[in-house]
């Protein structure tokens, strides 16, 4: 290490140890530091570190009464933590085992409600005495010292070096003059970078095939079937009444988009019922459909009320008025409902006539363009 | 270091010699005790941010447990466990592990409620904790990165909370899928492709919840434990802020080392609030997703309500009037755009640039580590509690289907009191809280000025009645207090200078010697006896004589 010999800082010769990480050892020697107490040692390591502990309020005298109630106090909070800890162990452990009445789980013998309960109860309580017990060892037995540590702002000294350092190793490089290579790094690596994001490419898939978000499995003759699968004839419901029905196709009752409300009017409904226009004839009789998925978040709009022919939808309280073609009447949907046009097959069932003529659910960028 | 077996100093205890052999090796003693002897200003403001802390610590333990049994796929299966109301349904696989581990785990039903409490907990500190570097001014230079690293944190949080309550997939959960799929559409220009590459496909698809599970245990996890550790080691090294008081500068801190009170405090407070965390797990019943039932896009309860801390979005929604915009060539905006993406994005991007908006008025661009009280900084307390009533309308609107129900209101009065309070609250809010700044600062200055109010009223020899004050510090000639405010609490009754003793320790008998407890309080700083001396009754004690009124700081 002789070229090292003369740097600022260095110690020297090979054989000689350079500083020891961190302490001032060259100040202290072992001898004095052995001659120093512990609590002037702690003072010299803090002082070292910037700490002046300004004052020490000692803790309770020993064998003060004061001691001996802090020490009862600390003492029973953690014997309790203990207690309820093993208490909570004994009914963990114990339910379904050794204690006769207790079953964690639902068997035919019953289930006890209180397993999860005490769990948490006790469980709870323990860690609680334990943190509690930690906090008032801390208060009330320990020496209360106040400490003042001093803040240092970053070093100019350590800035300028620094930056000499970098400044240096990329003047080095010669990259300001050497164009050629500045120029290809870039384009390597726009091209790398590239290359690199590229897998996430597998993620985008066109939307706009097929229109999976303006159609539903409904199209002319598909029957209308209840959650069971059975199907529906005119007459089946009471006028006033709403079932959620779903196209008869292979899980059309799991379907996210293809939900209908079929709804029976009341004559009084039917009197003042105004469908949207070019959409008179999308119902049957008293019976009009509309689809379940609000046009405002795609929540199922589930809440009929009959009485003001309002159906609501429990998300965000859009109301659809449906003596109106299922208009919005109140709150943040913007669309009606789509209407199903129906009618009855030879059979006398409930047919969709066609699928919707426009997209159900929730309005998208280019909704009225496919 | 080779030392000969002679020197001074060397360990001669078995404990001792292993600490020398393992520092032989690693080199701590150092960075050890530089950490044990690092100083923490004492305040109870400054244990919200450990709280979430302790509550994410608690989330990892938690949510590793329920990852052995948890099963993100959506496969269709038919429920034969042993909770008998749901034999035979159909539902995803996803939703019957759940199930499974409710009722077929031993105490996985108390690990999943101990979960989503310490999830409710770990927003709600951070929340706080925010709120309190807000209204101190904690996030002045240099500290802007800090938080900055705070908003980005609080924004992982939403996004493990959103993602984390999706993962049964039971009825509530689906709803919310749902809406969030909604949200996703109705982004303009890109919202289709968006909700293709998030869902594979249309809603609701076969991968969503695989995603929206590794997203939830892995990467966001991930980049939220790197920025904790980027946030606690920016604070260890700016070093943590205090309020001014007797001895505090910018260039000190005052407090507790690290050990051990510090860390007794501390380690204390994990305890707790992991305690508090699995107490509720086990006493409070939370999601009781087998009450809600498999996810079914035809199905929904009455008043289905997202957690706590995103019912301020579904207030939003509830409340935006239907506003599609349609542009030309038949393209649309849809209404709900504005409440779920732009809103929030305007709050978290004002949030987040608020240091630099501030630095901007003021021109304040100097480092500060002293706090400041919030009615020091009338200004800023007044936008923040202005912030927080718009945030409260929409919280409360969140809910306001729950209110109109409780208290027999109409839905629609509800949502029309959310829109009109969501305009008119917050510069009410404004225009009180800058006149209480205003007020709380006059009165410090006051009892500067004219000491504390003591209750003696005296009779003067010409007659007037006047109360007794008791300066808190030296006075000119006139009896008016010398003391400048520097930032500090002042003290606002005579219990807080000494003007009783306090209390004996002791339940059944005294602990400690009542005389013991005199001297303590005669050596006090500011101690009523200390003050006796040289007490003197002001000619005139109206605070209603000289009373300046501070100009406000900004």
């Amino acid at each position: 290490m002789t070229t090292r010999e003369d740097a600022p800082g260095s110690t020297g010769g090979a054989d000689v140890p350079g500083p020891l990480h961190g302490g001032p050892d060259d100040d202290y020697t072992p001898e004095q530091l052995a001659a120093m107490s512990r609590e002037d040692l702690d003072l010299l390591g803090a002082r070292y570190d910037g700490v002046q502990v300004l004052h020490t309020e000692p803790g309770p005298e020993p064998g003060s009464r004061l001691e001996k109630a802090a020490v009862r106090q600390v003492a029973l909070t953690f014997a309790l933590a203990g207690l309820a800890a093993f208490a909570a162990f004994v009914v963990y452990a114990g339910s379904g085992w050794f204690l006769p009445d207790w079953q964690w789980e639902i068997t035919e013998s019953g289930w006890s409600a209180l397993f999860t309960p005490l769990i948490g109860a006790l469980g709870g309580l323990s860690l609680v005495l334990v943190g509690v017990g930690m906090v008032l060892y801390t208060k009330k037995l320990l020496p209360h010292e106040t400490a003042v540590q001093d803040k240092h702002d970053g070093s100019h000294f350590d800035r300028v070096t620094t930056g000499a350092t970098l400044v240096g190793g990329l003047h080095n490089s010669g990259l300001a003059r050497r164009k050629l290579i500045t120029r290809t790094l870039v384009f390597m690596g726009s091209g790398v970078g590239l290359m690199l994001v590229m897998p996430l490419g597998g993620l985008i898939r066109n939307p706009n095939t097929g229109d999976p978000l303006g159609t539903t499995s409904w199209a002319e003759g598909v029957r209308l079937v209840r959650d069971d699968g059975s199907p529906i004839r005119p007459g089946d419901q009471v006028p006033g009444s709403l079932e959620t029905v779903f196209p008869a196709v292979p899980g059309g009752n799991r379907q996210s988009d293809a939900a209908t409300m079929l709804i029976r009017l009341r004559p009084e409904q039917v009197r003042v019922d105004r469908p949207r226009e070019n959409q008179e004839d999308f119902g049957y009789g008293d019976y009009v459909a509309y689809s379940k998925i609000c046009t405002h978040a795609g929540c199922p709009v589930s809440l009929y009320e009959q009485e003001t022919s309002r159906i609501l939808c429990p998300c965000h309280q859009s109301q659809f008025d449906v003596t109106r073609g299922a208009q919005p009447v109140f709150g943040p949907a913007t669309r009606p409902l789509p209407q199903l046009p129906i009618t009855v097959d030879d059979e006398g069932y409930f047919v969709a006539r066609s699928d919707y003529i426009e997209a159900v659910g929730p309005t998208y960028w280019n909704r009225e363009r496919i | 270091m080779a030392r000969t077996a002679t020197a001074p100093g060397v360990p001669t205890t078995r404990v001792g010699k292993a600490a020398l052999e393992f520092d032989d090796r690693l080199i701590v003693a150092g960075p050890l005790r530089r950490t044990l002897n690092k100083v923490f200003p004492d305040h109870w403001s400054f244990l919200l941010g450990e709280i979430a802390l302790y509550s994410f610590v608690i989330l990892l333990l938690s949510g590793t447990y329920l990852t052995f049994y948890y099963d993100a796929a959506m496969t269709e299966v038919v429920y034969d466990g042993t909770y008998a109301p749901m034999r035979g349904l159909e539902m995803t696989a996803a939703y019957e592990s759940t199930l499974y581990l409710s009722f077929d785990v031993r105490g996985g039903l108390f690990i999943r409620q101990l979960h989503h409490w310490a999830a409710l907990m770990f927003v709600a500190a951070i929340v706080v904790h925010l709120l309190r570097i807000f209204f101190t001014g904690a996030f002045r230079r240099p500290r802007e990165t800090n938080w900055l690293i705070g908003i980005a944190l609080l924004l992982l949080a939403f996004a493990m909370g959103f993602t984390g309550y999706s993962l049964p997939d039971d009825l509530l959960s689906g709803t919310g899928l749902r809406i969030i799929s909604a949200i996703i559409l109705s982004i303009p220009v890109i919202g289709t492709w968006a909700h293709w590459a998030v869902f594979n496909g249309d809603y609701v698809g076969e991968e969503i919840l695989g995603r929206l599970y590794i997203v939830h245990v892995l990467i966001v996890p991930a980049i939220l434990l790197a920025l904790i550790a980027v946030h606690l080691l920016l604070l260890v090294k700016q070093k943590h802020t205090q309020f001014p008081g007797p001895g505090r500068t910018e260039h000190n801190v005052v407090g507790n080392r690290l050990f051990p009170a510090f860390a007794g405090k501390a380690g204390g407070l994990f305890f707790i609030v992991f305690g508090v965390c699995a107490a509720l797990g086990g006493l409070v019943q939370i999601n009781p997703v087998w009450l809600w039932g498999p996810y079914n896009p035809a199905q929904v309860s009455a008043a289905s309500q997202p957690d706590w801390y995103v019912m301020f979005l579904d207030g939003s929604t509830r409340l935006f009037p239907a506003w599609d915009i349609n542009l030309p060539g038949n393209y649309t905006i849809p209404a709900l755009f504005w409440p779920t993406v732009v809103l929030p994005g305007i709050i978290f991007t004002l949030m987040a640039a608020y240091p630099m908006i501030e630095r901007k008025l003021t021109r304040d661009t100097a480092s500060h580590h002293l706090l400041q009280r919030p009615r020091d900084v009338p200004v800023r307390t007044s936008l923040g509690m202005m912030a927080l009533a718009f945030y409260v309308v929409l919280l409360i609107s969140g809910g306001n289907d729950v209110i109109a129900e409780k208290f027999d209101i109409s839905l629609n009065a509800m949502t029309w009191v959310g829109r009109i309070g969501l305009i008119i609250v917050p510069p009410l809010a404004y225009v009180f809280t800058y006149r209480i700044c205003l007020g709380l600062q006059k009165h410090d200055r006051e009892v500067l000025e004219h000491g504390l109010e003591t209750g003696v009223i005296r009779r003067l020899p010409h007659g007037e009645f006047i109360e007794v004050h008791q300066p808190l510090g030296p006075v000119d000639e006139h009896g008016h207090g010398q003391l400048a405010y520097g930032g500090a609490p002042v003290p606002k009754r005579m219990n807080q200078v000494g003007g009783a003793r306090r209390a004996i320790r002791g339940f059944f008998s005294p602990i400690e010697e009542p005389a013991r407890v005199e001297l303590e309080q005669q050596r006090s700083e500011r101690g009523l006896a200390a003050a006796e001396a040289d007490r003197e009754l002001t000619s005139s004690g109206r605070p209603s004589d000289g009373g300046r009124p501070q100009e406000p700081r900004d």
